[in-house]
């Protein structure tokens, strides 16, 4: 579909309020749970594509259904590579440092099933965005 | 190559570099000569693994064993246990960090948020390779706003009201150097992306465009509009395989949707990109080099003027823009310019994008506002040196900047604070050296990257760097005389006077700095017969009228 | 051209000066006897080869509100701008670039090729410099001797990178280029291929430009002497028509003297049996291409003919317009003509054995070394040209075997063989060739006395000239090129199909032989090869004989012995082929 005027590309972008909402503050009217893996070429070197394999399996063993595996690009702590954020609706996002795989059924058992952060792993988002 | 059974892959990077990696392969070396494994055994030095914080980092091929923190005593176990007997060694792997040390670091970290994200704004929040998720947090809204609401001189005002100012390292106004190409009578003009990120240690660059690739499509469209450009062009290194997937990915699905092509939004406005690769040569990012280097020729520099908003891809008027500041245009568009010039300094407006990497704690990619101190982004937002060592010196501005010392870590940053004390902004390389770190390797290992980036062209560039090498390394094995400094000094302000180029011109400032803050570990190697202490008054001989 | 430039005032070491806008500070500081050193620069004005890479940094010089030196070869002069040329601080940053350069440059002045000749040498000496403080790596390649023509040293590479300009952008022929980056950088062949892999035609351009001995001609003096002192051989040689004008250069003679006389001299004392004149292989070539003109014209046979005196230019078309192969002429080259008939002719005439006779040509051209040793024109040795040495060599020779040039008597070139005309001298310049084909032709055509022999409007330095010469109602259509991009222009048209002409000549160096890559050293100073071409002309006025179908001796060896020209024998002897090579 061709984007022709503002008109247009505004109206594609309020089909999708829910979806930012949920992104951004946990809020809306998503049912979907979000997995965000951190995939670019410094955390895929640090095991981030392990990281992701491991929640898409895990969660398709589990049948949690309406969560979604994301991959975007890097928020910069290279420290606590493979970074992982969960977006649930009705909770602030969390951000998770050092996801290896093996911290992976933790954050779906405790978080995604329990909806109860794993604080040993949580990061403290220093940033703003604009 | 025949008869290679191993290779010994040690990291190269900057910060392997600061935490001693030449020294472990030095050492790997001299066992391998030791053990007559010389001919079987290759030692290869290799660019950052992306793991400074573990750093030094060496990795065996073939069997793909990679090992963290390695000193250079730990040479002898990896060659006589790894290499010879084909044991691992196991207190040499990478240990998950301990859930105390993250507890720790939580609490570290301060409940105010010293950075900002503009450039970085969408980095790791959307998916890149989905353009609706880019749509959907208001991407392409300001070049709509731009192509249907305003007139190309109301864009062009904003973005010199903002104060934006080149984010690739030399600071020059954008909205100056899109007015200079606006005004260029010519029916083609180009506009042209510089992604040819370089500085070791440095990959801001690559993380926006991995991250948030549409956004640098947006804002060359919006450029594209006000210069009266229809082509554009994105420079990018092929050594960023994934940028370059996800450049190509975004580019196909801006085109699938009219972002991109013709009439775009409805309007007579056309505008397309491609992409070109470089292979890696650091003065590629120098943009008459990179204009070259796009043209299929030699990627060296010319002498400016003309500059390429006059004459540049092929003969027509061309704007070179960095990754960086691309990203920060739409921002502008949407909230306004005063919105971004309310933050910053006086004369350097909004945020700035650095990498931090050395003896930090939180190595990463850190974007804070200009005007912030060095010592908020080491110990606030870096966490401080690691192993709560002392703080040294800092790098800015990768290989042409300079060293800064404790004196400045208050000083609050921005392109001519920087600029004042000695070192330079730069692309936003950041290294943290601490007491255990020696300033002439450190100089050393400068020098050496602008010497072999060095395209040759000019002589001072093409010889002069190389007799600095010689002499820094002739001092730091201990063989070199007050006489060495005095030429090293000599050719330091010779390079800088007379190079063709940036990179030329600026080669010798991690010397300068250096000499000029660690003179005493300069003198400290110097076993000179005259001087054993390295003291007392040497004369220079054949020295006219030499400022230093 | 009158053009009114807009005139700037400037000051130069404290000297006001008035000067039009848009020269360079270097031009200005000359007006007012300011000399800045240069190295890498290099500007031949009219013969169109402009070096301006500003990568050198000899010129450098300050000007206040500069953050650091400028370039005074590349730098506009713009209103008010204050020079200071000779600063200490300048002169120590030119110093310094000068001993860069000789700290990478191997230290055998003594028994280099160009000493003496030397442009890095001469400004190290200039400079003062008496020392070379940074020791250290020098550049190690091995010498590239595979060619038959040019030497290329790397290591004495100072990467002026003139040779890149002429190759590539003077002459089109895109064989030199930067290898490498940094401290090991040179100018070479792409990838670094050998010189005979590639598609270099050795016009010798680079050679003539480079300012240090990174390329040079192979020598071959070494061999003429062999030749000279084996009492078994028959030596013969013959000099070019421009090596007359140019070699009392190499005696401290004034550019453009005419010593014809005293380089026969020479030659004799040096010990060779006899002494001939290559111009009475351009008379032959002239009533073989004249013929072959005619033979065209009136058989409606492929015209433009284009002229083939010029190796480089053959080996250029080879590579670079393997299709248009048809319509260069088929004769061979005046002094490969020579050859053939000394070792034919002259040896049955004189009762000797082809293979005792050695026959050395005196050249002012690179490419006839190459072109002396293609398959075709040595497969058969008694029909070749043995040795070729360029007017340099030649000088050296002179000089080694204590010849004091300037103080010869003059002689003449031995007979018979040794009669020449007005028409084979100006072989030697651009435009010279088809004007000396045009005064044959337009009397065979037309059966008319020419009355006035010069063709002024095929003359001058244009590197594209095109004239309309009416032969008894025909009009001729010539065009003429010299430097192979200027021929490339006018091959282009040709293969295009947009230009039209009848003849064609092309030289492959700036100005013709005259400009020729085995010449003394010009230095860059083009007004050298102008006063060599103006010689060249007054040496045609000075021959009684002017046009090459009235050389006596030419006429009298078709009587005897080659019978018709373009006949039987005379394609046999005097006509060769051309074959498709590769572009690398």
């Amino acid at each position: 579909m061709k984007i022709k005027s503002i008109d247009e590309l505004r109206k594609i972008k309020e089909q999708y309020q829910d979806f930012v909402q949920l992104r951004k503050q946990g809020e809306g009217n998503s049912e979907h749970v979000e997995v965000l893996v951190g995939m670019a070429t410094c955390g895929i070197s640090s095991g981030a594509r392990e990281t992701l394999n491991a929640f898409v399996t895990q969660l398709a063993k589990e049948k949690i259904v309406g969560a979604k595996v994301i991959s975007v690009g890097c928020i910069g702590y290279c420290h606590a590579e493979p970074t992982v954020q969960i977006n649930i609706k009705g909770q602030k996002p969390i951000l998770y440092g050092n996801v290896t795989e093996a911290n992976v059924s933790k954050i779906i058992e405790q978080h995604i099933k329990g909806g109860k952060p794993v604080e040993d792993l949580v990061l403290q988002v220093d940033f703003e965005r604009a | 190559m025949e008869g290679i059974r191993t290779h010994i892959l040690v990291c190269g990077g900057t910060g392997c570099m600061a935490s001693e990696s030449e020294k472990v392969i030095k050492n790997l070396g001299l066992i391998l000569k030791a053990r007559e494994y010389k001919e079987e055994v290759k030692i290869v030095q290799t660019g950052c693994f992306g793991f400074c914080e573990q750093g030094p980092i060496v990795k065996i091929e073939p069997d793909d064993v990679f090992y963290v923190r390695v000193s250079p005593k730990d040479a002898k176990d990896i060659i006589d246990e790894h290499v010879i007997k084909g044991r691992i060694v196991e207190r040499l792997l990478y240990k998950e960090p301990s859930n105390e040390n993250t507890i720790n670091k939580q609490e570290d970290i301060p409940f105010y948020k010293k950075q900002l994200r503009i450039a970085l704004r969408n980095c790791g929040l959307i998916n890149p390779e989905d353009i609706y998720e880019y749509i959907a947090l208001g991407g392409y809204e300001a070049l709509g706003k731009a192509l249907t609401e305003m007139t190309k001189d109301a864009v062009l005002d904003e973005v010199k009201k903002s104060g934006l100012r080149g984010r690739g390292g030399g600071g020059f106004p954008t909205g100056l150097k899109w007015e200079i190409t606006k005004k260029q009578e010519s029916d083609v003009k180009f506009i042209i992306c510089n992604a040819d990120e370089g500085d070791p240690g440095a990959f801001m660059d690559r993380s926006i465009l991995e991250g948030d690739p549409h956004a640098v499509l947006e804002a060359m469209a919006i450029g594209a509009y006000v210069i009266g450009a229809d082509k554009g062009i994105i420079y990018i290194r092929a050594e960023y395989p994934l940028a370059i997937e996800r450049l190509n990915i975004a580019l196909k699905q801006a085109r699938d949707v009219g972002l991109l092509g013709k009439n775009i939004f409805g309007t007579n406005f056309n505008f397309d990109i491609d992409i070109k690769f470089g292979a890696g040569a650091f003065v590629c990012g120098e943009e008459t080099a990179l204009i070259n280097s796009c043209e299929g020729k030699r990627g060296e520099p010319n002498y400016k003027p003309p500059y390429p908003a006059e004459k540049g891809y092929w003969g027509h008027p061309t704007c070179v823009n960095n990754v960086e500041t691309f990203a920060n245009i739409t921002a502008i568009i949407n909230r306004g310019a005063q919105w971004f010039a309310s933050i910053g300094t006086e004369k350097s407006k909004g945020t700035k994008v650095f990498a931090l990497a050395g003896k930090i704690n939180n190595v990463g990619l850190v974007e804070v506002p200009m005007g912030i101190t060095l010592r908020e982004i080491i110990y606030d937002i870096g966490g401080g040196i690691q192993g709560g060592r002392k703080f040294k010196a800092l790098q800015t501005g990768g290989p042409s900047g300079g060293v800064l010392t404790e004196d400045n870590l208050d000083t609050k940053i921005d392109y001519d604070s920087l600029i004042e004390i000695g070192s330079m902004m730069g692309s936003g390389g950041m290294i943290v050296m601490d007491e255990k770190d020696n300033m002439v390797n450190i100089a050393k290992f400068y020098l050496e990257f602008t010497m072999d980036e060095s395209c040759g062209r000019c002589t001072p560039c093409r010889i002069g760097t190389k007799r600095m090498y010689e002499i820094l390394n002739k001092i730091t094995s201990k063989k070199g005389t007050m006489a060495d400094l005095d030429a090293l000094k000599q050719l330091c302000y010779m390079i800088k006077d007379s190079s063709l180029c940036g990179l030329g011109q600026t080669a010798p400032n991690p010397v300068i700095s250096t000499m000029k803050h660690f003179w005493h570990e300069y003198l400290a190697f110097i076993k000179d017969v005259d001087h054993p202490q390295g003291e007392g008054k040497y004369v220079p001989k054949n020295k006219i009228g030499i400022k230093s | 051209m009158v053009e009114t430039k807009k005139m700037i005032k400037i000051i130069i070491n404290d000297q006001e000066l008035s000067v039009p806008e848009g020269i360079t500070i270097l031009e200005a500081a000359h007006q007012v006897g300011v000399k800045i050193p240069t190295l890498c620069h290099l500007d031949l004005h009219d013969l169109k080869m402009v070096n301006q890479t500003a990568s050198c940094r000899v010129c450098m010089v300050e000007a206040p509100g500069r953050n650091s030196l400028v370039p005074a070869c590349v730098t506009k002069v713009s209103e008010g701008m204050e020079v200071n040329t000779h600063t200490t601080r300048a002169i120590t940053a030119r110093r310094m670039a000068v001993e860069l350069l000789l700290s990478n440059h191997p230290n055998e002045c003594f028994t280099c090729p160009k000493n003496l000749q030397c442009e890095l040498q001469a400004l190290a000496a200039e400079l003062g410099v008496r020392e070379i403080r940074w020791e250290g790596e020098r550049m190690d390649y091995p010498k590239d001797l595979t060619s038959d023509a040019i030497v290329k040293d790397a290591n004495k590479c100072i990467y002026c990178r003139r040779c890149e300009t002429a190759c590539n952008i003077v002459q089109t022929c895109g064989i030199l280029s930067g290898i490498g980056r940094g401290f090991d950088v040179f100018v070479g062949p792409f990838a670094n291929i050998p010189m005979v892999e590639s598609s270099c035609t050795y016009c010798g351009q680079c050679v003539a430009v480079c300012p240090t001995a990174a390329l040079t001609e192979v020598n071959h003096t070494a061999k003429v002497w062999e030749a000279l002192n084996d009492p078994d051989k028959h030596v013969i040689v013959q000099t070019a028509p421009a090596i007359r004008v140019a070699i009392g250069e190499l005696f401290d003679m004034e550019p453009g003297t005419i010593v014809t006389g005293k380089l026969v001299t020479s030659l004799k004392r040096m010990g060779f049996d006899a002494v001939f004149d290559t111009d009475f292989g351009a008379d032959l070539t002239i009533m073989e291409e004249a013929s072959e003109l005619i033979y065209r014209i009136k058989n409606n046979k492929t015209l433009p003919i284009l002229t083939s005196c010029c190796p480089a230019w053959v080996k250029f078309i080879e590579h670079q317009f393997p299709e248009l192969l048809e319509i260069p002429s088929t004769c061979k080259s005046p002094h490969i003509m020579f050859g053939t008939i000394v070792k034919t002719f002259y040896a049955k005439k004189h009762g000797l054995d082809p293979d005792n006779i050695v026959v050395v040509s005196i050249m002012p051209c690179i490419a006839k070394k190459a072109e002396a040793k293609r398959p075709e024109l040595t497969k058969d040795a008694h029909n070749n040209v043995d040795i070729v040495v360029t007017t340099r060599e030649l000088g050296a020779m002179i000089k080694e075997a204590g010849i004091d040039f300037d103080k010869l008597p003059d002689s003449e070139y031995d007979k018979p063989l040794g009669e020449t005309t007005g028409a084979s001298v100006i072989f030697g310049t651009t435009g010279g060739v088809i004007e000396a084909a045009i005064r044959t032709t337009y009397e065979w055509l037309t059966g008319e006395e020419l009355v006035d022999v010069e063709f002024t409007q095929l003359r001058g330095m244009e590197g594209v000239r095109e004239a309309v010469v009416n032969i008894g109602g025909k009009e001729l259509k010539i065009g003429i090129a010299h430097g192979l991009g200027n021929a490339r222009i006018l091959l282009e048209g040709i293969r295009e199909g947009t230009s039209h002409y009848d003849a064609i000549e092309i030289m492959a160096c700036p100005g013709g032989c005259v400009g020729g890559g085995g010449q003394p050293y010009h230095h860059g100073n083009e007004e050298i090869v102008k006063k060599r071409q103006e010689a060249i002309y007054q040496e045609d006025r000075n021959k009684k004989i002017r046009k090459s179908h009235e050389n006596a001796e030419v006429l009298e060896l078709y009587r005897q012995y080659l019978g018709e020209p373009y006949g039987k024998l005379a394609h046999e002897l005097l006509h060769t082929h051309y074959e498709e090579r590769e572009r690398i």
